[in-house]
């Protein structure tokens, strides 16, 4: 089968209308996320405390939309009994957005710790090594709603092996910052603030992978989660 | 063969080609199999080159839109075409081993082998013990009136009948409600102990509560007898059957899982259907 799933061809036209509204709110969201992601780093990169709060507060349209897109799929599950693609979009959507919004909280911590940071005027001259991971964790999050919205199970893949990246990021991160913490035990409290911003960093990287995880089964059926060489997913 | 015939076999080939999924089961889990049946009205034909496995003790669902041929390929497995004068079929059906189609076969023993359920309920107008009698004392299978009762009363007690009428075997089966008058036939079919039981949409004329209490009797009757059966209902299909089988146009485009048909069909003709998409 190709890989055009063909949600507009229902003799439905309704039906048309509410899954291609419900796919283009996704996308919606994901570039809010995105944007929180980006807005995060900037503000603890910076020290910008005012745009770290905008980021945290910005954090309940996320949660909003959430909401909104679940409600609307069990709408759809209980008036239209979706099947085959139809059933596995509105599953890998209700996951999808359960991630974005997941991604959207550790963007919102970004954020937070922005604040915290400038209010105790601390210098975010050890926070420049996070813009790296950073985009890479975004790179990951761009190909996976990529892939989401050309319904690419190829794209996912790649975005699902882009994660990789990230993980090695966070152990070059965690092996610095453990080096600065035995040449400088005063230094523990900030090196520890670096180490849970590259936390929720990596953390970005796994939903992101997630997210593309579902593009997977979305168009092809095929769940290919905690498949550690993935010999299925390369049969795709 | 006519030309027309030809021009639309060939268009059917290049639309869905060789049958999709697992027509086929291995030899131990085989009741019936059907090979290469094609099924003529006159020289109209209806079914093409369709070959399919029914198991033992499976729910097989037969689903596709209307004049696709499922009732027709249903109404082959227990000759019930043959009540059609113009009506022919080619290839091979067999029950267990045996050609049903064979020259020493008699139809009759045959559908008391193979039993259907139709979609109207059609009692007989007699009594609701009579009803149930009237197979088994066709076929004597009753050596008393004693053999008879307790044959009568297990098939109502199989169909989920018999705590509703027990007071009252001696009134009209007309006289029950749509699903209760459905359950007697089904009590009526299974009185003469079947090995298959055919359905051609048992619950299309009956509410919600009375399909839902079909389609569980469907379940329990999975244990002792082998069901094929056809809906338009496709969440009937995917609620009590273990293996699916989509017809379009006369033919057999996909059988499978009835899990894997419904969340993952392999051919876009399925998918189209049972998404309800233009195909």
């Amino acid at each position: 089968m190709e890989n055009d799933l063909h949600i507009d061809q229902h003799i439905s036209q309704r039906f048309n209308e509410e899954l291609e509204d419900l796919r283009s709110k996704v996308l919606e969201m994901g570039g809010l996320v995105e944007q929180q992601v980006m807005d995060g780093t900037d503000a603890l990169v910076n020290g910008d405390a005012e745009l770290g709060a905008k980021v945290v507060e910005r954090d309940t349209q996320v949660n909003a939309m959430e909401v909104a897109m679940d409600e609307s799929c069990v709408e759809i599950i209980a008036r239209r009994q979706p099947t085959a693609s139809d059933l596995r979009l509105i599953v890998s959507i209700i996951k999808t957005i359960t991630d974005l919004e997941r991604i959207g909280d550790q963007a919102e911590k970004l954020g937070a710790f922005a604040v915290q940071l400038s209010d105790k005027g601390v210098s975010a001259d050890k926070y420049s090594n996070l813009e790296n991971i950073s985009s890479k964790a975004l790179a990951v999050l761009r190909k996976a709603l990529d892939a989401f919205a050309r319904m690419d199970h190829e794209a996912a893949l790649e975005a699902a092996k882009m994660d990789e990246k990230v993980d090695q990021e966070y152990e070059a991160i965690l092996r610095q910052v453990m080096t600065y913490m035995m040449e400088d035990p005063r230094e523990i409290k900030k090196a520890m603030r670096v180490l849970w911003a590259a936390r929720a960093l990596e953390r970005i990287g796994d939903h992101a992978k997630n997210i593309s995880e579902y593009v997977v089964y979305l168009v092809k059926g095929k769940d290919i989660r905690h498949l550690d060489s993935l010999p299925e997913a390369k049969s795709l | 063969m006519s030309n027309n015939t030809d021009q639309q076999n060939t268009d059917l080939d290049q639309l869905v080609g060789e049958t999709t999924g697992t027509p086929f089961l291995p030899d131990e889990k085989v009741k019936m199999s059907a090979r290469n049946v094609d099924v003529f009205y006159a020289d109209k034909q209806a079914i093409f080159d369709n070959s399919l496995d029914i198991g033992k003790n499976e729910v097989l669902a037969m689903i596709g839109p209307s004049g696709c041929g499922k009732s027709t390929f249903l109404r082959t497995l227990n000759r019930m075409n043959d009540t059609i004068p113009i009506c022919r079929i080619t290839g091979e059906i067999k029950l267990d081993d045996e050609n049903i189609y064979g020259k020493d076969i008699d139809p009759v023993l045959l559908r008391a082998r193979v039993g259907m359920v139709f979609q109207k309920p059609n009692p007989f107008p007699k009594s609701i013990y009579d009803n149930v009698a009237y197979g088994p004392r066709l076929h004597g299978l009753a050596r008393n009136k004693a053999d008879l009762d307790e044959i009568v009363v297990t098939s109502l007690k199989r169909a989920g009948l018999f705590d509703e009428v027990k007071d009252r075997l001696d009134a009209s089966g007309t006289g029950l409600s749509g699903g209760q008058q459905q359950r007697l036939c089904i009590a009526r079919t299974i009185a003469v102990s079947p090995e298959v039981i055919l359905m051609d949409e048992p619950a299309s004329a009956l509410d919600p509560i009375a399909t839902a209490i079909i389609e569980e009797l469907i379940d329990e009757l999975r244990q002792n007898f082998t069901i094929a059966i056809v809906t338009h209902s496709m969440q009937q299909a995917a609620r009590v059957s273990q293996r699916t089988a989509y017809f379009h146009l006369g033919k057999l485009v996909e059988v499978g899982e009835t899990n894997q048909i419904f969340t993952n069909p392999a051919h876009q003709l399925t998918e189209n259907y049972i998404t309800g998409r233009f195909g």
